[in-house]
């Protein structure tokens, strides 16, 4: 790269930098009107703090207090509709994440290919845009048809950050289409790094955009700066820090960036599949096995991030944490481990076809199987329930609910062990997969592979020693506190696993050439079900975020009065989540669809009535 | 067009393969409704009702017992009557009360006024509890119900019922679960999950060590003795146990058809 060619990027910090600072000062700045007219230039931010104009306290509704539309379930449209907004919003968000890093990579690397691939992917990304700002538009408007109370109360504590929102996205939109419109315009030398440097103002301004509409959800589920009558005493940005937003804003990126990788390699998939040549089914394979790395890559993570989340509703209220994991909603996370199940099930399956895009890939091979049947061992351990639904009779001969040796395997510790196991064996997949067509050349090689090995056997041991110990030897408060070090252990292999193959295959010999297209139509589907599940699974823990707060618009404060107050059954809400995910791929198909079409370009003859 | 017809077929597929195994491949538990909020005439409660009432609120409404039962989350209360009184003596104490009452009363809205060794917020070092203010938030007892939940605390740990039940006016809201009295229930578990029979007794899949384990009581008791049992619990008390644990005013609590068939279901209960 170019010295000069650094210039840009400096001047990219500085405007991104400048654009959050004014963004801050937007949210505060809106909020004004309620702290303190008369307050001085010199006003402290304690006095800021104490409102001027007082705040209405939550108001205490009843079931006429919410209007109706005859034969129309303002619940399900809600739900449908908050739903459908977030998973186009979780892919408009996400998918500029890597467009921008395999931009850059395509610059590092100067393959032109990283280029046309990101090109792709934004294209997709135009369309759900649109359709992402209508369908807000359309939960704005049920919103305030159906619950306009809850609006009205949240809109006058937030409407400072809600102005911003709306400001933010206008720049989103200009950003995006100058990214995009100006992609080939802002190709060669300086103006590359440019486009680089809006790529990155696109992500920061669709990120506040994600934080502010975090900060409305998660103010629902943990209100801040409210006392018991729901009366709000701070300034907005005490409102939007809540105690639970954070950890929804880290869940909620990492799990894009996943959900977009899947969404992505399903398009690449279908587009490997209907090729017409065998260059553009080595393209789209090229580009299905991009997507899917991705999606694995934020996948690994995730498990993590829904810890700490879980931790943080236990943290802030313990009596919500125990209806998340011990109440009604117990058997959703039987249906989420089915669900996780499927999803890495898939993504290794994946890998281990792409594995015969080598010929160097056989001497791997004898080592699948027993990576499937670890992988298999411990979905199955993550399956199991700690408490069986039994007939009488049944109950009788088993002496009580549990299991007399599978019941162990239904308590958190067991199931912490089992996801751990699945990441590593996964990360083993990919490991492989990635050695298929190359041999090192280190003289240490023999070596490197031997600490590896023993990388992974004392790690594994140790998330195992670790589980059953404090699972099963200790007091029951302690059970879940080998998560925190297990996790840990499976970070330690696999990040040190990586810089030892990163060294020992640096400059390793090409044995036996990737050859890309060559993979049968069956994986394919297995990116399919990659994205199918995703998006079922974030409906489904959508439902639990929501589901957690019961009988309660906003926890503790303001009572759901509604008919539709009671907290509907784990079937009841699959088949609206099903639902969901019918409606939300039949728009995918229509965006992908657009973006195919987009790219047609026929040759005719004549325009229109002029004769050829 | 093949293709995208088998796509599509595909995804239709794993779809419903999800909507089936979360609508038949697990138990489909139903929500309990949301509680209501509305008048309960206290001023023509017993002490026994105004007990019962305690316990309905500590199982119910009060959400007690996710955490203060025996996966151990948060100290057991059958004996909060009787160490309340070393409590307030604990240089740990933090509190105003200086009665037993007072103590209980305390412990509901003001939880971290003492911390049991063990069971305060992570870093705490058991000086903050983790529970919260049940008067307010998420749960939202109001006083009458605070009042009958200390009252059943006082009862059910053997301490001397020293509560007095509020006037009317002063019990202006109270938890009244009013779906549940509309209709004579008519399974036999629904009515034991109505009663709480789990808690303490092993009986229709639930596991509670406290009581005898009923799964097999058809076979030592006739019908005539189960139905004593259910109404007047210390006239025969089983070997081992203690008099005095069973509350005893399930005969109010149950419609004669109701008892008749919770009285059947334990009688067929013999293998």
């Amino acid at each position: 790269m170019r010295a000069n060619g650094t210039r840009p990027v400096f001047w990219a910090i500085v405007l991104v930098v400048v654009a959050l600072l004014a963004l801050t000062r937007v949210a505060h700045a809106a909020s004004a009107p309620e702290i303190a007219s008369a307050a001085s230039a010199a006003a402290s931010s304690a006095e800021a703090a104490t409102p001027a104009v007082a705040f209405p306290p939550a108001p205490k509704l009843v079931a006429a207090d919410y209007p109706s539309l005859r034969g129309v379930n303002s619940r399900v449209v809600v739900w449908l509709v908050a739903q459908l907004h977030l998973w186009f919003g979780a892919f408009v968000v996400a998918v500029p994440m890597f467009v921008l890093i395999i931009e850059a990579i395509g610059m590092w690397t100067r393959d032109e290919r990283y280029d046309q691939m990101a090109y792709e992917f934004i294209k997709v990304t135009i369309t759900a845009y649109s359709l992402t700002a209508l369908l807000g538009g359309l939960l704005t408007f049920s919103l305030l048809l159906f619950y306009p109370h809850l609006f009205n109360y949240l809109a006058v504590i937030f409407k400072g950050s809600m102005f911003a929102y709306a400001l933010l996205f206008f720049a989103e939109s200009a950003v995006l289409y100058m990214y995009y419109y100006g992609w080939h315009w802002l190709q060669g030398g300086d103006r590359k790094w440019v486009h680089l440097t809006l790529g990155l103002l696109l992500n920061a301004v669709g990120l506040q955009l994600m934080f502010l509409a975090n900060a409305w959800t998660t103010f629902m589920m943990s209100p801040a700066a409210v006392d018991a009558a729901g009366v709000f005493n701070g300034d907005t940005w005490a409102a939007i820090h809540n105690f639970l937003w954070n950890p929804i804003n880290i869940h909620r990126a990492v799990a894009n960036v996943a959900y977009g990788g899947s969404i992505v390699g399903a398009y690449a998939a279908f587009k490997f599949l209907s090729a017409a040549s065998e260059k553009e089914r080595a393209h789209y394979d090229w580009m299905g096995y991009n997507a899917n790395f991705i999606a694995i890559a934020a996948l690994l993570p995730l498990p993590f991030a829904g810890y700490y989340l879980t931790a943080e509703i236990y943290a802030y209220s313990q009596q919500m944490g125990i209806t998340l994991m011990g109440g009604v909603f117990a058997w959703l996370f039987i249906i989420q481990a089915v669900l996780i199940g499927a999803l890495f099930l898939s993504a290794n399956y994946y890998l281990w076809c792409g594995m015969g895009r080598s010929d160097g890939a056989c001497r791997y091979n004898p080592a699948i199987k027993y990576i499937a049947i670890v992988l298999v061992g411990a979905f199955l351990v993550w399956f199991t329930p700690h408490t069986l639904v039994l007939t009488n009779s049944e109950l009788k001969d088993l002496g009580g609910p549990y299991h007399k040796y599978l019941g162990a395997l239904g308590i958190m510790p067991a199931k912490n062990t089992a996801v751990n196991f699945l990441i590593v064996f996964t990360f083993m997949s990919f490991l492989f997969y990635r050695r298929s067509n190359k041999v090192a050349t280190v003289p240490w090689a023999a070596a490197g592979n031997a600490a590896q090995v023993a990388l992974f056997v004392a790690g594994l041991a140790n998330i195992v020693v670790l589980g059953v110990y404090y699972g099963y030897f200790t007091n029951t408060v302690y059970k879940v506190a080998a998560s925190v070090p297990q996790v840990l252990t499976t970070l330690v292999i696999i990040v040190a696993s990586v810089v030892i193959d990163a060294f020992m295959y640096k400059g390793a010999r090409e044995v036996a050439p990737l050859r890309w297209g060559r993979m049968p139509d069956r994986s394919q589907y297995a990116l399919f079900l990659l994205a199918v599940a995703f998006t079922w699974l974030m409906g489904l823990m959508g439902y639990v975020r929501s589901g957690i707060r019961q009988h309660w618009h906003v926890s503790g404060i303001f009572r759901d009065a509604s008919p539709d107050a009671f907290t509907p059954g784990l079937g009841y809400a699959a088949s609206v989540v099903s639902v969901g995910t019918i409606l939300f791929m039949a728009m995918v198909i229509f965006v992908f669809w657009l973006a195919a079409i987009g790219g047609r370009h026929p040759v005719v003859k004549g325009y229109w009535k002029v004769a050829a | 067009m093949i293709h995208f017809l088998k796509v599509v077929a595909f995804t239709l597929l794993v779809i419903a393969g999800f909507w089936g195994f979360s609508n038949f491949g697990i138990p489909q538990v139903k929500p309990e409704a949301p509680p209501n909020e509305g008048a309960v005439d206290l001023g023509a409660m017993t002490m026994e009702q105004f007990v019962a009432l305690g316990a309905k609120t500590f199982n119910g409404k009060g959400t007690c017992t996710l955490c203060h039962n025996q996966m151990g989350r948060a100290p057991m209360l059958d004996k909060v009557g009787a160490v309340a009184e070393e409590r307030l003596k604990d240089p740990r104490y933090k509190g105003g009360a200086k009665t037993v009452e007072e103590y209980l009363h305390e412990s509901l809205v003001k939880p971290s006024a003492f911390v049991v060794a063990g069971f305060g917020k992570s870093g705490s070092n058991d000086t903050e509890s983790p529970m919260p203010d049940v008067s307010g938030g998420g749960v939202g007892l109001t006083e009458p119900e605070l009042k009958a939940v200390v009252a059943y605390l006082q009862d059910s740990s053997g301490a001397e019922v020293t509560v007095e039940i509020p006037k009317m006016e002063a019990a202006a809201t109270a938890a009244t679960p009013k779906a549940e009295e509309a209709a004579p229930l008519t399974k036999p578990d629904a009515i034991i999950a109505k009663l709480g029979c789990g808690a303490c007794h092993a009986i229709a899949g639930q596991a509670g060590t406290i009581g005898p384990n009923l799964e097999r009581v058809g076979a030592r008791l006739n019908k005539e003795a189960l139905r004593q049992a259910v109404l007047d619990p210390d006239a025969v008390v089983a070997k081992g146990f203690q008099p005095g644990m069973m509350p005893k005013n399930y005969g109010d609590q149950l419609k004669a058809s109701e008892l008749e068939i919770l009285v059947d279901f334990m009688a067929s209960s013999k293998r």
